[in-house]
């Protein structure tokens, strides 16, 4: 399992795409094909824009399958962010 | 190019402002105003700043200004922006003064800075900053993005106290809301793309439902949604073409999103002078502002319903003989 802790990334405010994308490229999908489970921790995120969910995981659900959301957690999550987050799985696997 | 700052002109009555612009000439801009008094939204001011930056300061004629509040159009800093002189004279406004002057964003870092500073600018309590970081994300990223905008996003907000509203301004010259989204989609007309850019899960990146692994086709619909919600309006003008969300009646218990804007309250028209790329004016009401979470919950509903609804029209059906 490895954990990434987004706020030294992205502050109390997550809407960097750029840095979304560099996240899910050099760090989240290496350690999910190297067999790892992945946390994604939250903790002092106060909120995302849905433009940063998705740009983070999106693309990781439309290549594997919903099922690597069995490999995914978010933790320490604000309740905009869980649901930022919700919307951005469900149209995912609405779409995929 | 011609531009008349009227005595009023807000999102709930733009349209007379819009309708009397003159943009013929794209070498020269000539700026006059009412005489006695210049009150603005500042979505004006941020489209007065993206045409004027596109040429030299020799090239803008700005008539010698009278009126009373002229001194609002040097404290947002429209003259400082195009380089042109002015004879107003002000007493700069301490930090703490309740506006975001005209600022010219062109990359991610600039917008990731500009939306830390703003939120002190403009005195928000973390409730209220919520929204209004999330709409300026949101749409500079959309121009950063899509527009291929010379002169970047050019923003600016300003807080007034009697509507205790947050009123905010983008604009970007770019290529227009129709030629981002014909790139994957059929928009015969500039209203029918900003249409479709309205929609959620259509972007013009591709016709993919769920989008690409940056786009998804959400964003517009988002901050339409949050205008919507709080009741206040929102306004969308590209091309020949402007949307405009109007404000729904305060005596309604329950708002229903729509995901088809033509759906909403709104008034819209395609026989504008031509707008070489997109401009967006919000106003965000800081007393009805409902809790982000609420509003989310209600996008996700609407946003599955369109996503499963559109798949659905792409279903085979069934031959029967």
């Amino acid at each position: 399992m490895i954990r990434i802790k987004l706020f030294p990334l992205v502050g109390s405010f997550a809407e960097n795409k750029d840095i979304a994308r560099q996240v899910r490229i050099g760090r989240i999908i290496p350690a999910l094909e190297g067999g790892k489970d992945v946390t994604i921790d939250f903790e002092k995120v106060e909120a995302a824009t849905q433009s940063f969910i998705h740009a983070l995981i999106s693309d990781i659900i439309r290549k594997y399958g919903s099922e690597i959301l069995d490999r995914i957690y978010f933790k320490n999550c604000s309740e905009t962010v869980k649901k930022m987050i919700t919307i951005v799985v469900d149209y995912m696997q609405e779409s995929v | 190019m011609k531009m008349h700052l009227s005595n009023s002109a807000f999102l709930g009555n733009i349209d007379p402002f819009l309708r009397g612009l003159d943009t013929s000439d794209p070498a020269k801009l000539e700026i006059t105003a009412n005489k006695k008094w210049i009150s603005i939204h500042p979505v004006v001011l941020s489209m007065a700043a993206a045409l004027g930056l596109n040429l030299r300061p020799s090239d803008i004629k700005c008539e010698k200004l009278e009126a009373v509040s002229r001194h609002y159009l040097k404290r947002m800093g429209l003259f400082k922006l195009l380089g042109i002189e002015s004879d107003i004279r002000i007493r700069e406004h301490e930090p703490a003064g309740r506006f975001i002057p005209l600022t010219q964003i062109y990359n991610s870092e600039e917008l990731t800075r500009f939306i830390t500073e703003m939120i002190p600018l403009l005195h928000l309590e973390p409730k209220q900053a919520e929204p209004i970081k999330y709409v300026v994300s949101e749409l500079v990223r959309n121009v950063l993005e899509h527009a291929q905008s010379s002169c970047g996003a050019i923003v600016a907000a300003q807080y007034y106290k009697k509507s205790n509203t947050i009123r905010i301004g983008i604009v970007d010259t770019g290529v227009g809301i129709k030629k981002t989204i014909n790139q994957s989609h059929d928009a015969p007309t500039h209203l029918e793309a900003i249409r479709l850019a309205l929609i959620p899960g259509i972007t013009g990146t591709t016709k993919k439902e769920g989008g690409t692994e940056t786009n998804a086709g959400a964003g517009l619909f988002f901050i339409k949604s949050i205008a919507q919600i709080n009741r206040d309006f929102f306004m969308i003008y590209s091309g020949n073409a402007m949307f405009k969300l109007l404000k729904s009646a305060d005596g309604r218990k329950h708002v229903r999103l729509e995901a088809d804007p033509f759906k909403n309250r709104h008034s819209k028209g395609e026989d504008y002078p031509f707008w070489n790329g997109t401009v967006v004016g919000i106003d965000i009401s800081l007393s009805k502002t409902s809790e982000f979470s609420v509003l989310l919950d209600l996008i996700r509903e609407v946003y599955i319903k369109t996503v499963r609804e559109r798949k659905k029209e792409g279903y085979r059906k069934p031959r029967f003989i």
